[in-house]
């Protein structure tokens, strides 16, 4: 019982780190709207969350033989692919944020957050139901 | 926790956009500057903008101004003999500034600046509701 339940908060919880990581990329494709030759990155969401509950982080990680070795920082600690997107109108300077794509899906992911700690919350109360057994 | 990079994301997004916003008042507001402290007449000024990490995550990129650039064009050559800065001719160079161009610039920056405000207050309501985990 309890890993079935462990088990589904961990895909939520995976879900939103997820989420949160794609709303830092869709907010640096915002903010970049203006830079020249910046190129707009995203990554496949579903095929991300589906690798993460494989249980696949396939992470490389940086051998350290010695405690006076510096530790490798994750600077991406879910190890996603991100990609860039493909360039619907670039612009003459090389840019390739589309404000329309991004704000779309800016929008489309903050919701499915918002969508995603509302189930959180859900579950918690189903449970606290089943404990006091009203 | 990502999401409290977007607040430094669009922080120096807005940064930036309110330094081009500047530009653009001090272009405008010396479209007639005939001399300056150089002696020559004022150049239009033009912010450039670089990709900026931000934070230990990577895909966490803001904003920088990396360089305020001077526009390279001719002055415009205007004819005002009684002008005491005029040449020989009777011609007075005028700034290069493009009232034009610096109005869209000027629309530009405050739609991207707007959307920087947008986003952060998105930012914001998510990290509420996540504080709000489990009450």
């Amino acid at each position: 019982m309890t890993t079935q339940l462990d088990e589904k908060l961990r895909f939520m919880v995976s879900d939103l780190d997820l989420r949160a990581y794609r709303q830092q990329l869709l907010s640096s494709n915002i903010a970049n709207a203006d830079t020249p030759n910046y190129k707009a990155k995203d990554i496949d969401f579903a095929a991300e969350l589906h690798r993460i509950q494989q249980g696949g982080t396939s992470r490389l990680k940086l051998e350290a033989t010695s405690p006076r070795h510096l530790p490798a920082l994750a600077a991406n600690p879910l190890a996603v692919r991100v990609r860039y997107r493909q360039p619907i109108q670039p612009s003459i300077d090389g840019n390739t944020v589309d404000m329309d794509v991004e704000r779309g899906q800016f929008t489309d992911n903050a919701i499915h957050y918002q969508f995603v700690v509302d189930r959180v919350n859900g579950f918690f109360r189903t449970m606290l139901t089943a404990i006091k057994g009203q | 926790m990502s999401l409290f990079n977007v607040f430094s994301i669009a922080g120096s997004a807005m940064l930036a956009q309110s330094q081009r916003l500047n530009v653009v008042a001090s272009n405008l507001a010396n479209a007639n500057s005939t001399t300056s402290s150089t002696g020559q007449p004022y150049r239009a000024r033009q912010v450039v903008f670089s990709a900026m990490p931000v934070g230990q995550s990577a895909g966490a990129v803001g904003v920088r101004v990396a360089k305020i650039v001077e526009d390279p064009t001719p002055m415009k050559m205007v004819y005002d003999p009684g002008n005491p800065l005029a040449n020989a001719k009777g011609y007075v160079a005028m700034p290069n500034v493009n009232p034009v161009e610096e109005m869209t610039n000027m629309i530009s920056a405050s739609r991207s600046y707007q959307n920087d405000v947008d986003m952060m207050n998105t930012a914001k309501t998510l990290l509420l509701k996540t504080l709000s985990l489990g009450q």
